[in-house]
């Protein structure tokens, strides 16, 4: 079967965003398909990292703004290393959850999107992070209250978990970096 | 020997033990970790996740800090050595980057410091003959499946840590010890890492089918290398064990702490009484075998 590729769609916009973000060329990739069989997700999800570089080639936005891989995908870099084309796929979803931040694209299972944003509000805060306080905001966040809630007193009876953040970090880079970044930050 | 040391925001929390071995195994063999002053996050998975320039100017903060000291940079943690490496990749090979961060720090890096695990000191800085001369126990036998997990070995391009496929880092640390470094396939398969909170699901289909491959390989125990790798094969075998019905009992335990023991340091120093499932068999194990 003959696939026809209009060159609209290959200049088509989220493709050229991905690529400005990630500095990927994605139009090497041979569909060998090593990205999809070393990825430790692939048995759990239903699409796959070599079909979100086909679903990019073909400019599919909403379908891969809604892929269950995207927030799946665990950053092993499994992919990237494996790839003979050496494309950094690990940098493609990183590009792809930027730009589905920034449309507001469905909130997947988890919400790892709000996980980021509170991780980075304890650095921005302490310049380091601060466990308790970044899972309690998860937890009302998500309404997740129950999970995990065994473990906590073992944990802190351990010592395994801070009570308190730590103020020994040194800011003046982190103000910097974040006062720099704030518009595209949005923590 | 002289390093600055950046510990990582674990060492502060979750990774208490892992910090507390380190610094034991280094005052032990006279390494002398200087522990950058001020040192903050690298920005770890979230910063990758939200912004380039973020992700890169975190952890380049630090080795401006450490490029001050003069010293290489020691890290344990397999995230921060992984994004201290990913930064100086970028900064030395793109000038616009390098620009950018400088304008975003206020002073300019040039990404010239160089980013040594922890491992990597002990192997080629102190050598195998150095470490088994100041062993005084040993693992005597004892079954370890060494685990590597991604971030030290991938991308290889840039950490240049060891073969991503197999790497054998530990398993020689394993061996130098006394013990014997099994062979199994899951070496640098993914535990789940960042999802430790916010996919839970996904770490326990992960870490199952390491923790079945350790087992089945024989292994007595699990040596690691990364504070993520650590809790989530560690603290989810209980609900592996509910929800997939396996029953897991296999202490997974950092390198340093076996390091520990066999210099001779106290288990309780070492923060041997944090991990979850007991490695109190280890810990009898290698008292007696001097």
């Amino acid at each position: 079967m003959a696939i026809v590729i209009s060159k609209e769609k290959v200049r088509a916009d989220l493709t050229t965003e991905v690529q400005k973000i990630s500095g990927i060329d994605i139009r090497s990739c041979l569909q060998c398909k090593k990205c999809s069989n070393g990825c430790p997700v692939t048995g759990l999800t239903k699409v796959h990292p070599s079909d979100i570089i086909r679903g990019l080639q073909l400019n599919e936005r909403d379908k891969l703004f809604n892929c269950d891989l995207v927030w799946m995908c665990a950053s092993c870099e499994t992919c990237f290393e494996r790839c003979p084309m050496k494309i950094n796929m690990a940098a493609v979803m990183d590009a792809l959850r930027i730009i589905a931040v920034r449309n507001n694209a469905s909130r997947q299972k988890g919400n790892v999107a709000l996980f980021n944003k509170l991780f980075l509000r304890t650095v921005r805060m302490f310049g380091r992070t601060y466990d308790i306080g970044m899972i309690a905001a998860y937890k009302l966040g998500t309404s997740s209250y129950l999970q995990d809630t065994d473990k906590f007193p073992m944990m802190l009876l351990k010592g395994k978990i801070a009570l308190t953040p730590s103020f020994k970090a040194d800011k003046k880079y982190t103000n910097r970096i974040f006062a720099r970044n704030q518009d595209r930050i949005n923590s | 020997m002289k390093y600055a040391y950046y510990p990582g925001c674990s060492a502060d929390s979750t990774a208490r033990d892992q910090y507390m071995s380190v610094n034991e195994v280094a005052l032990a063999l006279n390494i002398e970790l200087i522990e950058l002053k001020g040192w903050t996050c690298c920005g770890s998975t979230p910063a990758h996740h939200t912004d380039k320039n973020l992700s890169i100017a975190l952890p380049a903060a630090n080795l401006l800090m450490a490029k001050k000291t003069g010293f290489d940079m020691v890290v344990f943690c397999a995230a921060c050595y992984n994004r201290m490496k990913v930064a100086n990749h970028e900064i030395q090979t793109s000038p616009e980057i390098r620009r950018e961060i400088a304008a975003t720090l206020g002073e300019d890096y040039d990404g010239s410091v160089k980013v040594r695990h922890f491992v990597e000191v002990l192997l080629k800085d102190i050598g195998a003959k150095k470490l088994q001369d100041a062993f005084s126990h040993s693992l005597d036998g004892l079954k370890v499946a060494s685990y590597y997990g991604c971030l030290l070995v991938r991308p290889h391009d840039i950490t240049q840590f060891d073969d991503p496929e197999n790497p054998v880092l530990i398993d020689n640390l394993v061996t130098i010890m006394g013990g014997e470094s099994v062979d199994w396939p899951n070496k640098v398969e993914c535990c789940g890492g960042g999802f430790a909170l916010s996919r839970t699901d996904i770490v326990i289909e992960l870490s199952d089918s390491i923790l079945n491959m350790a087992k089945v390989s024989g292994a007595q125990c699990m040596a690691v290398a990364c504070p993520m790798c650590q809790i989530n094969l560690d603290m989810r075998q209980n609900d592996i064990n509910k929800t997939k019905n396996r029953d897991y009992n296999l202490p997974v335990v950092y390198i340093t702490q076996l390091l520990g023991l066999c210099l001779g340091v106290s288990p309780k120093k070492l923060g041997m009484d944090k991990s979850v499932v007991s490695p109190k068999p280890i810990i009898e194990l290698v008292k007696t075998a001097e």
